[in-house]
């Protein structure tokens, strides 16, 4: 322990704690711009200057540790003046267009320049006017970027992708795509952590409301929706209403204020999904001699887009099925057509999904198996439909929760938690059990997936065969997977893969909450969600079983192959094709 | 009224001239990897505020030249810009009347011919090619990337054996390097814009000097590999270190009596003790290698056979022939080369100089080993002679210093003409023609023989230090690709399609430094240890002290003291002094810590493993 005093405060920590952190302890907040802890330890952006007796320089509170006897003060005339100085430098290279963009109120940025009182600022605005493609997914402002270098260090660190970099030298260094000069032409997975991490509106992604909105303008159009699992931890947050009230059920309540005409649940599909893929795992183990192993996960489209670009040796061992979202709009635009009587083709099915690379995936034209039109037309994230449903002056705490539509409108406990970290392995694995054994396992038999642990591994024996299974989050742990995989040093026969930290909780395009891991927060209430459901295997939902009995025939039956399997050599990434 | 008046500077000019000090040493210190185009437009800035504003090119040209630059970063510019650059630059050239404009013009020139690639890339793609890649001056100059900024720390902190021993992760020759290195590390020192550069090889020397018995390092697992070592200097010896680590087994094969190479038999030891060599190279054998010397490649043993024996072989022969200066009488007796006389020297056979004139040909660090160990061996006179002058000589000023004060007499512009023998075929004089400096060419100007007669000056030895060359014979008959006698082997040590050969050290790169063959052998260390299948990691489990605060108040820098000329140039025994605990700590003291503050702590500031 060392003896410090901050601000007058007398207090003993630990050797080499942060001055930021002993502060902490004593009750004292220093101000942070670009700090993210254990990502982005840097001291670039100065604001968290302090002073220190004895020096006559400032130093960083975020990076730096205090030292026995040491006097701290965080908000002398120096600290304060030098901090406040800082602020007006970068926003005299910042858009401070507040009031059209789209993280005001949610800006680190807007609130240290409002809590340090800054009204006007004595230096001429150099503002870069270099915008990025507004077609893509992810979209740069540099108008509004401020160097934090968050971005750099997560697609680095945690998501191994190496995207974003520093580029020039001196004034004009910025940040921008490395290995390439364009975003599309990178080997983005689209997993949208740099939009999570950046703390202004630097980083953001394409808004696809208005498409919504004219499709629910259309009256030739039949606008449904898929809500994804990890969407009902989240949507709320905005609103203030925590996730026992922000259900499912007014989500789509608010939808349908808004104008949308049916409400879905990719639940549903994520419970097909299950059938299957774990059907397609049965059956490769069946013949095990013909097929590499282990087998990926494929519901996630930024896992595979970086496995496309990353470690195309291991693109054939992705599972051919789809993501519940790809699956759900081919089951929307034929089976539930025929089910309305309607012409599939009036039908506009938008998605509500964690995730940029959503965006990316219903766009890829193959997608398109039900009827020639993109099976899912628009993807809008967490982010999008709130503000969709703010647009129209919706006002969800004032609503009272109605039930989703059916047939596609029911899920079980087991599609429910494919929205955290190992719950799609858990869910397959729950039904491959009885698949395999014609009883159903304890429904918690299999929670040693669960959790924060980037890289969790288990064996389980189903019918005296032991299967081994792994499941990582963020790329990195995944990548560092693929390398083992690659040089023998593991071995696994069915793998799961997330690409977001905390899996599709973590997901890019949910609500950005700076500084925190959400994550480990949300996923807790799909697994009580699971725990209370009466439904907890996929293949028990009653829909499931109806749409096999009177459309699809049978797992992996020919129709199922065309609806619901896909092809991943169907189209490239850049890398691909360089 | 007075008629003359004396000039005297005032406050101003006296600031400004304390300010081109501070300019003089922050391009000093500058890093690689900075954007060519943006500061070919600041020098065009430093130099258009030196204009007079007499003539129009000066004035006005390099103002717009500046814009045009401006206009190129700031992304407006055509390639056609290029074009109206090239030409206003040629106009100012031409037409400027003095050398303010027209050197201005002319490094604007020179910047389009050599970078104009990044002109381009900022004019198509709005970015620059240059990338920051160096965020830690000392380490990415250090050939072997030694984590100094960490080791000083720990000097500082009076944890001498865990400064050693941080070291010794990527540099196994820390006593070696204390005392000889030419420490790169120094040059781009970033306290150097506050005063002056860290003496970082001093406070090696001292870490050493205090670290007590050296460690056996950690040995990972036998692999059951074999890996021969062909040569036992510096290089091979740090391969045969941390592939022995890797848990290789490892074979030196050295032609000379003793292992060191160039260490033993290339430097004098009042600059290397032999007692510290020796026991250096003992601690370097804790690591487990066998060694055996006296054994002579292609005589005693041929590739062939090593081939058959051995998983993976390193090829570090070092440069150890002596080249000829090519003129009449060379083959006189009382001719020496000083590879010859080192190597002797080196098996402590040492030659008699009592009471005669020995001439010294050469100006490069070899040179004045040659010099001052004629000195130490009783010479009544030793002259060196060279070409050129003085300050073009390649030799580290201070061991030109340190010749000089040594008592050695420095003939610049003096180039060797024919050697004189007596009617025994003995040394009697070497005579020499006077020149004239000349013009610059490559950047060094070229001596001229100058119009006055030829000079004689009696001798009874010419030792002749004008470079080394490699014997790569053997290797290139067995199939190794040789190109103008050098092993021709990549960055990575490895040779073409030569399977399970590496080669690096001064064989590779001609003679060079003795880190630059220390970290040939690590890079050859850590490549054949992945050609044998294995990705073994080296790395120190040094926790390192709390990073200091610091106001960076300039302070002088500690220098290496010598003991008196007097007194030294008698003995072999070791000249140089080292630093006391009182001065250690000072001096670790002004280490800025680039590793944690700056560039260092976002990206790349420490390679914990290799």
């Amino acid at each position: 322990m060392v003896n410090v005093t901050i601000d007058g405060v007398k207090l003993a920590v630990p050797e080499r704690t942060t001055i930021l952190d002993a502060a902490k302890m004593a009750g004292i907040q220093i101000p942070t711009l670009c700090y993210w802890e254990g990502l982005n330890e840097i001291g670039a952006c100065r604001v968290c200057v302090v002073e220190v007796e004895g020096f006559e320089r400032l130093f960083t509170a975020c990076n730096n540790t205090v030292d026995e006897g040491m006097v701290i003060r965080t908000n002398s005339k120096k600290a304060r003046t030098a901090r406040r100085n800082n602020v007006e430098l970068i926003l005299s290279q910042h858009n401070s267009n507040c009031a059209t963009c789209v993280r005001s109120g949610n800006c680190a940025l807007q609130q240290i320049s409002t809590d340090l009182g800054i009204q006007s600022i004595p230096f001429e605005k150099q503002i870069p006017e270099v915008t990025g493609n507004p077609d893509f997914p992810l979209i740069r402002d540099a108008s509004k970027c401020i160097k934090c270098m968050r971005c750099v260090q997560v697609c680095d660190k945690i998501q191994d992708s190496h995207v974003w970099d520093v580029i020039n030298t001196g004034s004009r260094v910025t940040v921008d795509v490395a290995h390439a000069y364009r975003l599309e032409d990178s080997d983005c997975a689209l997993c949208g952590q740099c939009i999570t991490h950046c703390p202004v509106g630097a980083l953001k992604e394409r808004d696809d409301t208005q498409r919504v909105l004219d499709a629910i303008d259309d009256p030739e159009k039949i606008v449904l929706v898929q809500i994804a699992p990890a969407i009902r931890t989240s949507w709320g947050e905005y609103f203030g209403l925590t996730p026992d009230v922000a259900t499912v059920q007014l989500l789509g309540t608010a939808l349908r204020r808004v104008g949308v005409n049916y409400v879905f649940d990719t639940d549903f599909s994520a419970d097909l999904t299950i059938m299957e893929e774990g059907s397609e795992f049965l059956d490769k183990v069946a013949h095990a001699k013909d097929h590499k192993f282990p087998m990926f996960t494929s519901c996630c489209p930024g896992w595979v887009r970086y496995v496309k670009a990353h470690f195309p040796q291991f693109v054939d061992q992705l599972s051919s099925a789809k993501s519940p979202q790809q699956m759900f709009g081919a089951v929307a635009k034929s089976y539930y057509a025929d089910i309305l009587g309607v012409d599939p083709k009036k039908i506009f099915s938008v998605s509500i999904m964690p995730c940029l690379a959503k965006k990316h995936e219903c766009a890829i034209d193959v997608m398109n198996d039900a009827c020639g039109d993109p099976d899912v037309d628009v993807v809008m994230t967490t982010r999008e439909v709130v503000r969709l449903i703010r647009a129209a002056q919706v006002r969800p705490g004032d609503l009272t929760a109605e039930p989703l539509d059916m047939p596609l409108g029911i899920g079980s406990g087991a599609g429910n938690i494919f929205g955290a970290t190992g719950g799609v392995m858990e869910a397959a694995l729950r039904s491959a059990y009885f698949l395999m054994t014609g009883k159903n396992p304890e429904p918690d038999a299999f929670q040693t997936v669960r959790g924060m642990d980037g890289w969790k591994e288990s064996t389980f024996d189903l019918a005296g065969t032991p299967v081994r299974v792994a499941v990582v989050h963020g790329l990195a742990n995944a990548g560092a997977l693929l390398r083992k995989l690659d040089a023998g040093e593991v071995e696994y026969d069915f793998v799961e893969v997330m690409a977001c930290p905390g899996g599709c909780v973590g997901g890019g395009g949910q609500p950005i909450c700076d500084g925190a891991f959400k994550a480990a927060d949300r996923a807790p209430v799909l697994y009580a969600q699971d725990k209370a459901d009466t439904l907890r295997f996929c293949h028990e939902n009653p829909s499931i079983q109806a749409i096999y009995r009177d459309y699809l025939g049978e797992p992996l039956s020919h129709k199922s192959h065309h609806l619901l399997h896909t092809d991943h050599h169907a189209w490239q990434m850049p890398a691909e094709k360089r | 009224m007075s008629r003359l008046r004396l000039f005297t500077t005032n406050q101003a000019q006296q600031t400004v001239e304390e300010l081109y000090k501070d300019i003089e040493r922050r391009i000093q210190a500058a890093q690689p990897g900075l954007c060519p185009v943006d500061l070919a437009a600041t020098f065009l800035h430093i130099s258009h505020s030196q204009s007079c504003g007499k003539c129009v090119p000066c004035r006005i040209g390099l103002g717009q030249l500046e814009q045009l630059i401006d206009s190129v970063l700031n992304g407006s510019a055509t390639l056609e810009t290029l074009d109206v650059i090239e030409r206003t630059a040629e106009s100012i050239y031409a037409s400027a009347d003095c050398a303010i404009g027209s050197e201005a013009a002319r490094m604007v020139l020179k910047g389009l011919k050599g970078f104009r690639d990044d002109y381009e890339e900022h004019i198509l793609h709005g970015r620059c090619k240059a990338l920051q890649t160096q965020p830690v001056p000392c380490v990415y100059q250090c050939p072997a990337q030694v984590d100094i900024p960490g080791y000083i720390s720990l000097v500082h902190e009076g944890r001498y054996a865990d400064a050693v021993n941080l070291i010794r992760k990527d540099n196994p020759l820390p006593a070696t390097c204390g005392l000889i290195c030419e420490h790169p590390c120094e040059v781009r020192c970033r306290r150097t814009l506050v005063d002056d550069p860290i003496n970082i090889r001093g406070l090696k020397r001292f870490a050493v000097e205090h670290e007590g018995e050296i460690p056996t390092p950690e040995i990972a697992e036998k692999t059951g590999k074999k890996v021969a070592v062909v040569g036992g200097g510096p290089s091979g010896l740090s391969a045969a270190y941390y592939l022995s680590m890797m848990g290789h087994d490892v074979m030196v094969y050295e032609q000379r009596k003793k292992l060191g190479g160039m260490l033993r038999y290339g430097i004098p030891s009042y600059r290397l003790p032999r007692e510290i060599l020796d026991h250096e190279i003992e601690g370097l054998m804790k690591s487990g290698f066998k060694a055996v010397t006296d054994v002579s490649i292609g005589k005693d043993i041929t590739m062939a056979e090593l081939k058959e024996q051995y998983d993976a072989i390193y090829v570090a022969i070092g440069a150890h022939t002596g080249r000829k200066i090519g003129i009449e009488g060379e083959d006189a007796k009382g001719v020496l080369s000083a590879v010859e006389m080192l190597r002797a020297i080196g098996d402590e056979e040492m030659p008699d100089f009592s009471g005669l004139d020995c001439v010294v040909i050469g100006g490069g660090n070899v040179a004045m080993d040659v010099a001052r160990s004629a000195v130490r061996l009783g010479a009544k006179t030793v002259t060196i002679a060279y070409r050129r002058r003085k300050a073009d000589m390649t030799a580290l000023v201070e061991e030109v210093e340190g010749a000089v004060a040594d008592g050695c007499e420095i003939m610049e512009l003096h180039a060797p003409l024919r050697i004189e023998k007596d009617a025994d075929g003995n040394v009697a004089a070497i005579w020499v023609q006077p020149q004239i400096v000349g013009p610059v060419e490559w950047g060094r100007p070229k001596p001229v023989d100058a119009d006055v007669p030829e000079v004689r000056i009696p001798c009874d030895r010419v030792l002749v230090a004008i470079g080394q060359g490699i014997d790569s014979n053997t290797f290139g008959q067995y199939g190794i690709p040789v190109k103008r006698g050098r092993i021709d082997a990549m960055d990575t040590s490895s040779i073409g399609d030569v399977d399970g050969i590496f080669s690096g050290g001064d064989c590779v790169t001609g003679p060079a430094t003795v880190i630059r063959a220390i970290a040939a052998g690590k890079v050859a260390a850590g490549n054949i240890d992945e050609y044998l299948g294995y990705h073994h990691e080296i790395k120190s489990n040094i926790e390192l002290p709390r990073i200091r605060f610091d106001d960076h108040k300039p302070c002088g820098r500690v220098n290496m003291k010598e003991r008196p000329a007097a007194e030294r140039r008698h003995d072999f025994k070791l000249m140089e002094c080292g630093m006391t605990e009182e001065e250690a700590k000072q001096e670790s003291g002004r280490c800025l810590h680039c590793d944690h503050f700056g560039y260092g702590i976002f990206k790349g500031g420490r390679v914990a493993k290799w």
